[in-house]
């Protein structure tokens, strides 16, 4: 063959070959559901039917970063509060702690702890939405149960119906105190640089000492029903120990001064896969260690800690990919800083065998450990007799610069940074936003247990429930990470053979 | 026994909080649940759009759709339900008014891009690297849904019937519109499910709220304490109360802060953010063009607190000589 | 882009007691002044509502001229003080829009000030003249374009490399899961 044939020959055929290539069998999930947000999952087959690549998808964007400049300071913690309306007391708090540092400016005690208050109610609330409505059917109905009874209905099918209304009733009346402070619970107005709005009047506080008392009871209750329907079933404690749902990567979450879980404030912690620290510092230095990677099939952006630079969704000793959320809070810290959580928590490292635990769905675990600590926490702070005091405002004297505020939100670390002009004025925002920091880790428990459950080309409802399941553990809010209006896209599983005919399609609620 | 009507609730570029007021009718869900069969719901129960698709026309008593619109498959979803609802009702401030995401629409589409993926201090990307509607990855084809270039409210999309108002809609206002469609009690079409005057006549302020305004200073809520009982105005505090409309009793107030305006208008007002401009900047003390500069200087973003929920549906609607890009004119 | 034969559209807001009487009085000493403003006669400058300026905007106008009675000379005391609070907020609020300070104009002109009328009048007709068309109707249906066709405003996939999907979908077997 002449060389110009060989050449033309060639490159028609490496054409070819890339057809071939793109040409692979492939399976999608739209919209992935049971979760705050917007999400689809495309996982590509090989010519065995076995998992290839699998990747999660964030389709959406709303920009709050950039339509926040030019607004007072003042205002943000309403208006980051609506990137989520199912958290949004999170965003709240945190743009606030924002707002002190922005003003330098330090809340009176009795602020701090109705602003504590406040937090560790919505922890619980939110939580138990996860718990009970989210999250938890997968566990308490059975992740392969038929759609119908995969939801809160199902839940209290399984339960009884008067479980389902104490919780209800009890999120109620959580959702209430926030309300009492906040104005209204669904974007609550409380906070303020140096102080919050709104204190409580001594004449109101027995009933909400009787929902503390109350709280508690219902936490604890919730750890029994989880060890009576999860951990009894050794089916689920398989799966949940099973290597399709485990990752060895660093992990992350606030502690006090003792190391202790704290949802409202202190220090950052990194641990290594190992749990030796990696790493502690205050929020203002948040980026030396976190950075955003972008990748071009999604809106989310994928944090890694920066020092280590972005070695691609790996775990492992290269890896710089780290976890957030329940189960990470309790792997970075040294204990619980209340009585009966330190009791939940060590049973819990005792039964998954030590300190750090890999396994991604023991954060439905994890989470109800923080439920028990959140509802310890409560019934302090309403039975500390400052909670009663009028001194609630420093009122800020200094200029504004810069101020860089963190929570613990439900789902994760949140750190809003705010620059602003002599006015008080936004001239520069930043979000991490706690979806965002684990949306690698969360990308690579989807492949992992697509790997793990898709075989042989074997392709049913329920295995992409299992699928789907790695994700929900995180309670993701892609909302949040997208800092994007979720929204809602029909879901459809579509199965094509080699040569893009299209097989089958398995259509799911959306 | 005749069928019970059939309710729908749905999404689009949304927060979740409107779905979360719904959750919040507690106990009061079950009564609801009894009257009506809920046919979707994303946030909570699992429906099949196949199903949704295949229902007749117009079978759909009504559908509350929450959310602005920002993307092509929330249109979609728009049209469809519109086809499939008797009545489609707008849910909340962003499909009423294009809530606070609407704000959007005072910057371009490529700064946001620009922002988030490139120049935001956090993101490492020197490729720059962006999402793409459709991309190839290890040999994978994958798409991402586009989103336009202006945030947009329902009925700039679709016809609607009716609104619910609020960042979210309060429960009760939930309740009583849903009653009012159940019995048939509804009143015009684009009427706005929630009383007809300004939030002052429920707020327990309203009692010494000043006959004659007359500001001196206009004070950010964090420059001052604020007094619990006093009207917001009386301290020189600025208060969307007197341009929105009731319905929420004075929630924000109830936990001592300011009104910024969720409800929307009233029926006699067509923008918002005008409205509340005219009636407050007009009672200044001040007479002297400097003076009046200095006070003024007071509300330093009148867009972000005038316009806060309300940008979308304002006269405006989107700052001017903002281009819109298109696949032939993006460089 | 701009077309040739385009003139400024003004619309004017002008008080019964001086603006507008000046007006008059311009009108029969024969002074020529430009004819790209339309007036519309109120009781007092502090009746106009900032949502006709907005609303004259919307619909189409290149600039909204207000005239009302100097300080201290309002026919109901009280009336021009208010439009000229609401409208130094209102510039701000259009420079924050994106709308150039100078389509918006507030002037103090009293009755017997029918020079004035034409004096402002040319002026800021040239003064658009030379900012352009402010368009907004035809800006609006150019936005709105993109609801209507969804395949103008995908973000361009060649340009960062990625690739169309091709391929039509044959009927699938639906199986409802």
């Amino acid at each position: 063959m002449n060389p110009e044939a060989t050449k033309v020959w060639n490159q028609a055929s490496a054409r070819a070959n890339a057809d071939a290539h793109a040409r692979r069998r492939r399976v999608t999930i739209d919209p992935i559901t049971r979760l705050e947000g917007h999400g689809k999952i495309d996982i590509f087959l090989d010519d065995q039917g076995d998992v290839e690549r699998a990747y999660l998808q964030v389709p959406e964007l709303r920009g709050f970063e950039v339509f926040s400049l030019g607004r007072p300071a003042e205002e943000m913690p309403q208006i980051t509060s609506r990137i989520c309306g199912v958290c949004p007391t999170a965003h709240h708090m945190a743009a606030t702690k924002a707002l002190d540092a922005l003003y330098q400016v330090e809340p009176p005690p009795a602020a701090r702890k109705i602003r504590e208050l406040v937090y560790n109610t919505f922890m619980v609330e939110d939580h138990a939405l996860h718990v009970y409505i989210l999250g938890g059917p997968d566990f308490i109905v059975g992740p392969q149960a038929p759609p119908e009874q995969r939801n809160v209905a199902g839940v209290i099918q399984k339960v009884g119906v008067e479980v389902g209304k104490k919780v209800i009733s009890m999120r109620r009346r959580l959702r209430e105190l926030i309300a009492y402070f906040g104005g209204k619970v669904i974007h609550p107005v409380l906070g303020l640089p140096g102080g919050v709005s709104k204190g409580l009047k001594p004449e109101d506080l027995p009933p909400f000492q009787a929902l503390a008392k109350d709280t508690l009871e219902f936490a604890l209750f919730t750890l029994q029903v989880f060890k009576d329907i999860v951990l009894k079933n050794p089916e689920y404690v398989k799966l949940i120990t099973s290597d399709a749902y485990t990752h060895k990567t660093y992990y992350m979450g606030l502690v006090d001064e003792r190391n202790r879980v704290n949802f409202y404030d202190g220090l950052v912690r990194v641990v290594d896969s190992g749990g030796k620290e990696y790493a502690k510092f205050p929020a203002a230095n948040y980026r030396d260690f976190v950075a955003e990677h972008v990748e071009p099939w999604s809106y989310v952006k994928f944090c890694y800690l920066k020092p280590l630079g972005w070695h691609g969704f790996e775990e492992g000793p290269q890896s710089s990919v780290y976890s957030v959320a329940p189960l990470a809070r309790l792997n970075v810290a040294d204990g619980m800083a209340t009585p009966q959580a330190q009791k939940a928590r060590d049973e819990f490292f005792n039964t998954l065998g030590g300190k750090p635990v890999h396994h991604t769905l023991a954060n439905h675990w994890a989470r109800v450990v923080e439920m028990i600590y959140a509802a310890e926490r409560i019934v302090e702070l309403i039975n500390d007799p400052e909670i009663t005091s009028a001194n609630l405002r420093v009122i800020p004297s200094a200029k504004p610069t810069v101020g860089v505020g963190v929570v613990e939100a439900p789902r994760g670390t949140l750190y809003h940074h705010f620059e602003t002009d002599d006015q008080g004025l936004i001239t520069k925002a930043n979000l991490i936003v706690a979806t965002q920091n684990n949306a690698a880790r969360i990308a690579m428990s989807v492949e992992k247990a697509a790997k793990g459950v898709i075989k042989k080309g074997n392709v049913s409802e329920g295995l992409l429930n299992m699928v789907e399941m790695a994700f929900r553990a995180y309670d993701p809010c892609f909302g949040c990470a997208t800092h994007s209006l979720p929204g809602h896209l029909p879901l459809s599983v579509s199965i094509y053979n080699r040569e893009r005919k299209l097989l089958r399609e398995l259509v799911q609620n959306a | 026994m005749p069928d019970k009507p059939k309710i729908g609730f749905y999404w689009c570029a949304s927060c979740g909080g409107c779905e979360e007021a719904v959750v919040d009718f507690a106990e009061d869900i079950l009564g609801v649940i009894q009257a009506v069969d809920i046919v979707f719901w994303p946030v909570a129960m699992d429906f099949k759009k196949k199903d949704v698709e295949a229902m007749p026309d117009k079978s759909i008593a009504a559908t509350l759709l929450n959310g602005a619109i920002r993307t092509s498959e929330q249109e979609e979803m728009a049209r469809m339900l519109r086809r499939k609802s008797q009545y489609l009702i707008a849910y909340g401030a962003c499909a009423q008014l294009g809530g606070i995401p609407s704000l959007a629409n005072q910057f371009p589409r490529e700064q946001l891009l620009r922002y988030v993926y490139e120049e935001a201090p956090t993101v490492v990307n020197e490729a720059k690297t962006r999402p793409q509607t459709a991309s190839r990855n290890n040999g994978y084809d994958m798409t991402l849904p586009e989103f336009r270039n202006v945030v947009r409210t329902l009925d700039q999309v679709v016809d609607v019937d009716f609104y619910i108002p609020g960042c979210p809609p309060t429960p009760k206002i939930t309740k009583a519109a849903i009653g009012a469609l159940l019995e048939g009690k509804l009143p015009p079409k684009g009427s706005v499910l929630a009383p007809d005057v300004a939030l002052c006549e429920q707020c327990p302020r309203k009692a010494n709220k000043p006959a004659d305004l007359s500001f001196t200073q206009f004070k950010r809520p964090h420059q001052t304490v604020i007094d619990p009982n006093l009207c917001m105005l009386a301290q020189g505090i600025v208060c969307m109360g007197p341009a929105t409309r009731a319905g929420c009793e004075a929630a924000c107030p109830g936990g001592n802060m300011p009104c910024t305006g969720c409800f929307g208008p009233t029926s006699r007002v067509q923008d918002q953010g005008a409205k509340i401009l005219s009636s407050l900047c007009a009672n200044l003390a001040a007479r002297e063009e400097k003076e009046i500069r200095g006070v003024l200087a007071g509300i330093p973003d009148p867009v972000g607190t005038f316009y806060r929920y309300g940008l979308g549906k304002s006269m405006l609607r989107r700052k001017a000589n903002m281009p819109v890009e298109t696949a032939k004119n993006t460089p | 882009m701009s077309d040739p034969k385009w003139q400024p559209r003004i619309v004017a807001f002008f008080c019964n007691w001086c603006t507008y009487t000046a007006a008059d009085l311009a009108g029969v000493s024969r002074f020529k002044y430009a004819s790209n403003v339309r007036v519309i006669r109120l009781m007092c400058s502090g009746r106009v509502d900032p949502q006709f300026i907005l609303d004259a905007l919307a619909e189409g106008a290149d600039g909204v001229l207000i005239g009302g009675c100097h300080l201290g000379d309002c026919h109901y005391s009280e009336g021009n003080y208010k439009t000229v609070r609401r409208f130094q907020m209102l510039q701000r609020l259009l420079h924050d829009m994106g709308i150039e300070e100078q389509r918006v104009r507030l002037e103090w002109i009293s009755a017997s000030e029918g020079e004035r009328v034409k004096t402002v009048i040319n002026d800021m007709v040239e003064q658009v003249r030379a900012l352009g068309p402010l368009n907004l109707p035809q800006h609006r249906a150019e936005w709105d374009r993109e609801t209507a066709h969804p395949a103008e405003t995908a973000l361009p996939a060649e340009a960062a490399g990625g690739v169309q999907l091709a391929g039509q979908r044959a009927q699938p077997e639906v199986a409802h899961a």
